[in-house]
């Protein structure tokens, strides 16, 4: 097999963004013919290889050799004029419209008049769903389709554009057993007539079945491929993992006290079932898992954001019917949002009014709002988190991220809660606010608040949490403790195996 | 769902044609030729600049200043028929639509290039068309004594037995059709106002598609501000005013989506057929312009409601059990 010409050659491949290094000197090569899987934690950078690959972001440094000429991609048309094509992990698509022009759009077959050949139109497309072997015909509206067979959209649209390099990012995170058997056929397919496919999964069952090659990166860095018939999985685990993670965190002593919540057989119908845990004074909790493993939707619920069907939330032994946020927060839950710019912040308004927003009326003892008081507040809280800002009263979108969440943080502590549920924190902040953020999360766990931690950052989770509860599309895999943790054992249990 | 759409126009339908009925039982002249022609003529300048606001709308955008553009390019080609009454009616004509553009390119330059929202571009230009027209004419009113004869009578003229302005709108209706039936850019208006993200992936320029449509309905308000003006014999600072409003009326009655990416050429002309009902028939059977308006606002408020879209599942499907009963769905 390895005597196959190389189609793709990527090397030296770097970009930075604000504050964060996401590609340094990354390298990958694909070969007509073979699937690659393309390996590594979340934020290890593969999305940010793919953006470049199909012209959404441009290299800071490095080439882009198509069999053997060198690339720029201005746009995503230059990508797929080089051949290349993606199937995302969400379906991008246009829902009112047809098959046919879902797969056309931007390159519908017209006649000499410039007008669109529609008997063309569907006749190509009707070709292309033939060979895939999909079981709808061309003029159905795309959102009648099931997610499966918007897939097969894709990558009908894929074919369309002649691609040879076909990029598959989680293809199968919405897919049955069935629909995946299918779904690599059709890869089967795309591999006997040439193309080089890149394959993106969490799930090592998948890599093992359908990848001939792997490129491994970690933090935005090359750290090794080969051929799948010569490694095994504890090898890949390891790494992808494979850094220690024990400087950057603070570690704490910290005595654990008296239960505060008890959840039990929380459920809904779609996003999660049978959440059941416990959580102290003074712990910290991580919740671990796959990106959409319905970890978010749990604690929007435990927020009163979403309704839960069924179970039981208990703070401090009492059952408490949590309907909406107001009920959350008198329970003294408080909920630091994961989409800081949207479900955070409110940033035209100055430091002062986002910090006491949640806990106005305190603010307000005799229905008028106290500017003193207020003042107090932000002080208080926005020196403890050292926010940065030439006032209390700077308006929050001219901020950085990392203060920006320290704002977002601050406000919820001065709801003065007993359970902070905190959604990625540190996500899309540099490392210097990042330190501070779990400084500061440490400290506050000193302080008896129980703390539940959201993380897709598996150092993070782990250098953090007294324990570690991992998810898994929607159900509660495993809670590590103390000796238990480690890095390969979690990311495992998140990949859903058991293996 | 295609099914559901193409009842609720054919539901459409059925209400224009039984208000039609109901007036003619009580009121017979209603239905008589010469009555229902006129009723078609007058909502000529509608069917036009509804479709024209289509294409704004489906791209997730709007206008509010097309009747404001109707009003100035209007005054403008007065006041030249007024100055130089030899000037060919064929100018006159082309004049007003290369002036609707150029005022129309002005709100898709601020919309896709300058990226201001365009609610907020076009109450802007909506202000200072307005203003243009009292400056332009220095307040003064023209009257059809200051227009030349051809200026005057084109609007009336037939052809065939049936007047220019039909002729007209007919001529603009087929060629929207074509834009948004048989045309890429058409069909990319859609996927600009369907999935931003995923045109901008298909290689869909949308600033600049942006800027067409914009100069497009431009375009259409000039040529109706021509006609506009020679049919009813006057220009002046408040011609159609508060037609901008009627406009987007009509687009929603008719199943366009002002969220974006929604909306048939047969939806809209019949949102615009069922105003232009509503203004003509009722006021036949005396019924005072105020139970117009309130009709009128019902029917908006009932079109968006059955337009919401209910179907939108209630949670991620994330549990593999959940999605299982998606697809049996």
């Amino acid at each position: 097999m390895n005597d196959q010409p190389s189609i793709l050659v990527l090397s030296g491949l770097s970009k930075s963004f604000p504050g964060v290094r996401a590609l340094n000197d990354a390298k990958l090569t694909l070969r007509s013919g073979e699937v690659t899987a393309l390996l590594g934690e979340n934020g290890a950078g593969k999305s940010t290889l793919v953006k470049i690959l199909t012209g959404i972001y441009r290299p800071d440094a490095g080439e882009i050799l198509i069999d053997g000429k060198a690339q720029h991609f201005n746009q995503p048309t230059d990508s797929w004029a080089a051949g290349i094509a993606a199937i995302h992990q969400e379906t991008v698509m246009f829902d009112e419209l047809s098959v046919a022009e879902n797969i056309f759009m931007g390159h519908m077959p017209r006649k000499k008049s410039g007008l669109i050949d529609w008997p063309l139109l569907h006749s190509k497309s009707q070709e292309l769903l033939k060979r895939i072997e999909a079981e709808f015909t061309s003029d159905t509206i795309l959102k009648t389709l099931g997610v499966a067979q918007k897939h097969m959209v894709e990558i009908a649209r894929a074919l369309s554009h002649n691609a040879r390099i076909i990029i598959m990012d989680e293809p199968t995170a919405a897919l049955s057993g069935r629909e995946i058997d299918d779904l690599f056929d059709i890869i089967n397919q795309l591999k006997s007539q040439g193309c080089a496919i890149i394959f993106i999964s969490h799930k090592f069952e998948e890599i093992f079945k359908i990848a001939d090659r792997w490129t491994c990166l970690r933090d935005g860095e090359y750290v090794g491929d080969g051929a799948i018939k010569d490694v095994t999985q504890a090898q890949l685990v390891k790494l992808m993992v494979g850094r220690s993670i024990d400087q950057v965190f603070p570690k704490r002593n910290v005595t654990i006290g008296k239960t505060v919540l008890e959840v039990d057989d929380l459920s809904n119908a779609t996003e999660f079932d049978g959440a059941s845990f416990n959580l102290r004074q003074g712990e910290i909790l991580g919740f671990y898992g796959l990106v959409g493993a319905g970890r978010s939707e749990l604690m929007q619920s435990l927020f009163g954001i979403s309704q839960a069907e069924r179970g039981t939330v208990k703070v401090n032994g009492n059952i408490v019917k949590i309907e909406n946020p107001s009920d959350a927060i008198s329970a003294g839950i408080a909920y630091v949002p994961e989409d800081r710019q949207v479900q955070g912040t409110f940033q035209p308004f100055g430091i002062r009014e986002n910090i006491t927003l949640p806990s106005i009326a305190n603010h307000a003892a005799s229905n008028v709002i106290s500017y003193t008081d207020e003042l107090a507040t932000t002080r208080k809280f926005g020196a403890r988190l050292s926010v940065k800002a030439s006032s209390w009263e700077q308006r929050l979108n001219e901020l950085s991220g990392g203060n920006q969440q320290k704002v977002v943080i601050a406000k919820w502590l001065a709801t003065k809660p007993n359970i902070l549920i905190l959604d990625e924190p540190t996500k899309g902040i540099d490392i210097g606010s990042k330190a501070a953020v779990h400084e500061f999360i440490g400290e506050l766990a000193g302080e008896g608040l129980a703390i539940i931690l959201v993380s897709s950052e598996l150092p993070e989770v782990i250098g953090m949490s007294d324990s570690i509860q991992v998810m898994h599309e929607g159900k509660f895999i495993r809670r590590f403790s103390g000796a238990e943790i480690s890095p390969e054992a979690i990311v495992n249990a998140a990949s859903g195996g058991a293996h | 769902m295609k099914a559901l759409a193409k009842n609720r126009e054919v539901l459409l339908g059925f209400i224009v044609a039984a208000i039609v009925l109901a007036v003619g039982i009580r009121a017979p002249v209603f239905l008589t030729g010469e009555s229902l022609v006129n009723v078609i003529t007058d909502t000529c300048f509608l069917f036009m600049l509804t479709l024209a606001q289509m294409a704004i709308i489906l791209t997730r955008g709007i206008d509010l200043s097309l009747a404001a553009n109707l009003a100035l390019t209007g005054m403008a080609v007065a006041l030249v028929s007024r100055a130089m009454p030899e000037v060919p009616l064929g100018l006159i004509i082309l004049l007003a639509i290369v002036i609707g553009a150029a005022l129309g390119s002005i709100n898709g330059a601020l919309v896709a290039y300058v990226g201001i929202p365009p609610i907020v571009v076009t109450l802007g230009t909506l202000a200072i068309f307005r203003g243009l027209i009292f400056l332009l004419a220095g307040g003064q009113w023209l009257t059809s004594k200051d227009m030349s004869e051809a200026f005057l009578s084109f609007p009336h003229a037939n052809l065939l037995g049936v007047p220019s302005l039909i002729w007209i709108a007919g001529l603009v209706i087929a060629a929207f059709w074509i834009l948004y039936r048989q045309t890429q850019f058409g069909r990319g208006l859609y996927a600009i106002g369907g999935n931003p993200v995923a045109a901008r992936y298909c290689g869909i320029n949308i600033p600049r598609q942006q800027f067409i449509v914009y100069t497009i309905a431009g375009a259409v308000s000039g040529l109706c501000g021509y006609l506009w003006v020679a049919r009813y014999g006057i220009a002046f600072v408040d011609n159609a005013q508060g037609y901008e409003l009627t406009i987007i009326a009509a687009c929603v009655i008719g199943g366009v989506s002002i969220a974006g990416g929604i909306g048939t050429v047969s939806g809209a002309l019949l949102g615009a057929l069922f105003l232009g009902v509503i203004v003509n028939a009722l006021p036949v059977i005396n019924v005072s312009p105020f139970w117009q308006m309130l009709i009128s606002g019902f029917v908006i408020l009932a079109a968006v409601i059955v337009n919401a879209r209910s179907e939108r599942p209630i949670g991620k499907l994330i549990l593999a059990s959940a999605r299982k009963l998606e697809r049996k769905a």
